[in-house]
């Protein structure tokens, strides 16, 4: 099995037969949020009443995302890009001698996919948690395989968010909402107990970090959320 | 370590055990419990799989019902349903009527529903003794089929490569202390 696998189960399962330090080892997950998503609802409108769509969710597998998609008729890619960039075959040094990633090497396993393949994406939070050298690379290839005219939903920190902003997984609601999961990271028996989120925000946003990222795509709408979320859909 | 206790297994399965290796085209005309190892292909035309635990599967998988507890590397048709449980791990691209997934499987690929594919492969057929042909050229892929008689496998390793014979002899399956 690749070496993204073997990260997968030392990030998330341990052992076939688990000891209790393997347990603990194992990501604290907790309940789900409600949330309305003026950006997610502008997402649904935008792919309804269409058949037969490729819809590339990048987020961590979520049953109730690939139910509700594959309950539209649509065809549901689902690829966990933040836990692949964790692969520690993508290690490197870079010319100025900086630990970085091989976005190369990142690129040739992930979003191996066709030209112009995909109808919809939805890249939720996920440049906010990258690694910095993969962010441009991932949005480039998104724009290969996304077919003219074909949507993506992002959304972003704002500053006030802060650095210890809880990591989510984000499942489709009903009625064109979402539902957020926060995912901690093992307790490993630290006394003060403090929960801290699985993943850590990298970087935040602004505005005209934003256009810039997708400067190739076709146009940008923006939604401010009141949970300093900003949703972003944009039109390739 | 028994099978994982469900509802999809029964005791009557065909069963490969966690030590079991094959490599090649897997075929059969029964359910099967596969708790070892394959590379290759898996054929299990209007039947059921459940890949156990210590299943580890580099294969693309043809059956009617297929439920998954380990790890798959290939592509997945169950021409009625396909189950991930909270433990599978699977890499490959799915086409199924029905997919029912767990809170922490992890999936990687594309996932295609379709309707009416359960009539294709018919009704069920009688369980009978798949017959077995094996090879041990390497010009072609060593093909392993299996019987419910004799086919719970322990601790012995299967390549598949005595002659062809109508049943695969429990030896290659199962080793005896």
């Amino acid at each position: 099995m690749s070496s993204v696998t073997s990260n997968i189960f030392r990030l998330f399962r341990g052992d076939a037969s688990p000891s209790p330090a393997a347990l603990a080892a194992q990501p604290a997950v907790s309940e789900r949020i409600p949330r309305r998503s003026s950006g997610f609802a502008e997402f649904a409108r935008a792919i309804a009443g269409r058949d037969s769509l490729c819809v590339l969710d990048l987020g961590p597998t979520s049953p109730a995302n690939i139910t509700h998609l594959t309950g539209l008729g649509h065809r549901s890619y689902n690829e966990d890009v933040l836990l692949a960039s964790f692969d520690s075959s993508l290690a490197m040094t870079s010319p100025e001698g900086k630990p970085t990633l091989n976005a190369q090497k990142f690129l040739a396993d992930n979003l191996a996919y066709e030209r112009e393949l995909f109808d919809a994406v939805l890249l939720w939070d996920m440049p906010d948690y990258l690694h910095e050298s993969l962010v441009k690379p991932v949005v480039e290839r998104l724009h290969y395989v996304m077919k003219p005219g074909g949507v993506l939903l992002a959304f972003f920190h704002t500053r006030d968010a802060g650095p210890d902003a809880p990591f989510y997984r984000y499942h489709i609601a009903p009625k064109d909402g979402l539902s957020l999961q926060p995912v901690w990271k093992p307790m490993d028996g630290l006394a003060n107990g403090r929960r801290t989120p699985m993943f850590r925000l990298q970087r935040v946003f602004n505005n005209r970090h934003i256009e810039n990222l997708f400067r190739d795509f076709g146009s940008l709408k923006f939604f401010l959320a009141r949970d300093n979320v900003r949703e972003v859909l944009v039109v390739r | 370590m028994d099978p994982v206790k469900n509802d999809n297994y029964r005791p009557e399965m065909a069963h490969i055990g966690k030590s079991v290796l094959v490599k090649g085209e897997l075929s059969g005309s029964e359910d099967l419990y596969l708790d070892g190892e394959v590379e290759g292909s898996i054929e299990l035309r209007g039947h059921s799989l459940i890949i156990g635990p210590h299943g580890r599967v580099r294969a693309n998988i043809h059956a009617r019902d297929i439920v998954v507890h380990g790890k798959v590397e290939g592509n997945v048709r169950g021409t009625d349903r396909v189950e991930l449980k909270k433990s599978a791990i699977l890499m490959g691209d799915i086409s199924t009527q029905r997919i029912l997934i767990e809170d922490g499987a992890y999936f990687k690929g594309g996932i295609e529903t379709q309707k009416g594919d359960a009539k294709a492969d018919g009704a069920k057929p009688e369980a009978k003794a798949a017959s077995a042909s094996t090879s041990s050229s390497s010009a072609s892929p060593a093909v392993a089929s299996y019987s419910s008689q004799g086919a719970s496998a322990s601790t012995a390793t299967a390549h598949a490569s005595s002659p062809t014979a109508q049943n695969v002899h429990p030896s290659l399956l199962e080793k005896k202390y």
